[in-house]
């Protein structure tokens, strides 16, 4: 792909990330503060809760897509970062490959895992 | 010769190699920040991910990091996305132009895009510093 393409979908990454990541920061870390607000969901690293949210189809999703655009936006952040480093020809082809096998292989990981949870 | 002008400072250039104005130091807590959350979010995957295998797995790993070193670091992420999130929407609104203002004469005092984009800024390093005094709330005095 043109490397202007990746820069695109590194920015409209970005943005996916910047809202289903604020949603994500607030049930988890802001939680006591939501809970005082009336969200009345406290304690959201505890097993119920982590069923609740693992069987329900819209956070299973937002799951897969926030786990897909996070290691896209981050890997290719890195890349960029490593290859202004001016590595060799060599050493700049094994970064790429490392980190696309990286990205696929914590992909894989992170869906098979969301979709075991919901179905089970 | 002078490294600054071979281009080539490596890390180093990234914190100084000259004149530097706020928004470069910006970009500087822009890379460290995304590294780090980065490093974070690898492990994290692995973390989460065990959750598949039941509930015994997710309690004793849930249980290994209950302990006050990992919760500062998890504080220490949650700040690095604070900034990182609130940086970045100003950085994607310049990367789309909107903070570039219209091109005008070069008339003196010059209007430059890094002054005008300025109280944007400002605007958003106060709403991520107040994002991170609720998260330190919400971490240390209410205690979850």
């Amino acid at each position: 792909m043109r490397e202007a393409t990746l820069w695109t979908l590194h920015l409209a990454a970005g943005i996916v990330i910047l809202v289903l990541l604020a949603v994500h920061m607030g049930i988890m870390h802001l939680e006591d503060i939501l809970a005082a607000m009336g969200t009345g969901y406290p304690d959201p690293l505890s097993w119920t809760s982590v069923v609740v949210r693992s069987k329900k189809l819209l956070f299973t999703v937002a799951y897969v897509l926030l786990l897909g655009t996070a290691l896209y936006h981050g890997l290719y952040g890195l890349r960029n970062i490593l290859l202004e480093l001016n590595p060799g020809r060599v050493a700049a082809r094994v970064i790429q490959w490392l980190v696309l096998a990286l990205g696929i292989s914590l992909f894989v990981l992170g869906t098979v895992a969301a979709i075991v949870a919901y179905v089970r | 010769m002078n490294r600054a002008r071979t281009g080539r400072l490596g890390i180093l250039g990234w914190a100084y190699a000259g004149r530097f104005g706020v928004e470069r130091y910006a970009y500087l807590l822009h890379r460290i920040t995304g590294l780090g959350i980065l490093a974070y979010f690898l492990l994290h995957v692995f973390v989460t991910s065990s959750r598949a295998l039941g509930q015994g797995a997710w309690e004793s790993v849930m249980g290994f990091l209950n302990k006050p070193v990992f919760r500062f670091g998890e504080f220490l992420v949650y700040v690095a996305f604070a900034y990182h999130a609130l940086n970045g929407v100003r950085l994607i609104l310049g990367e789309l132009g909107f903070t570039l203002g219209r091109p005008g004469r070069p008339v003196y005092p010059y209007p430059v895009a890094h002054r005008r984009q300025r109280p944007l800024f400002l605007a958003l390093m106060i709403l991520s510093a107040a994002l991170i005094v609720a998260g330190g709330w919400d971490f240390f005095v209410l205690g979850h």
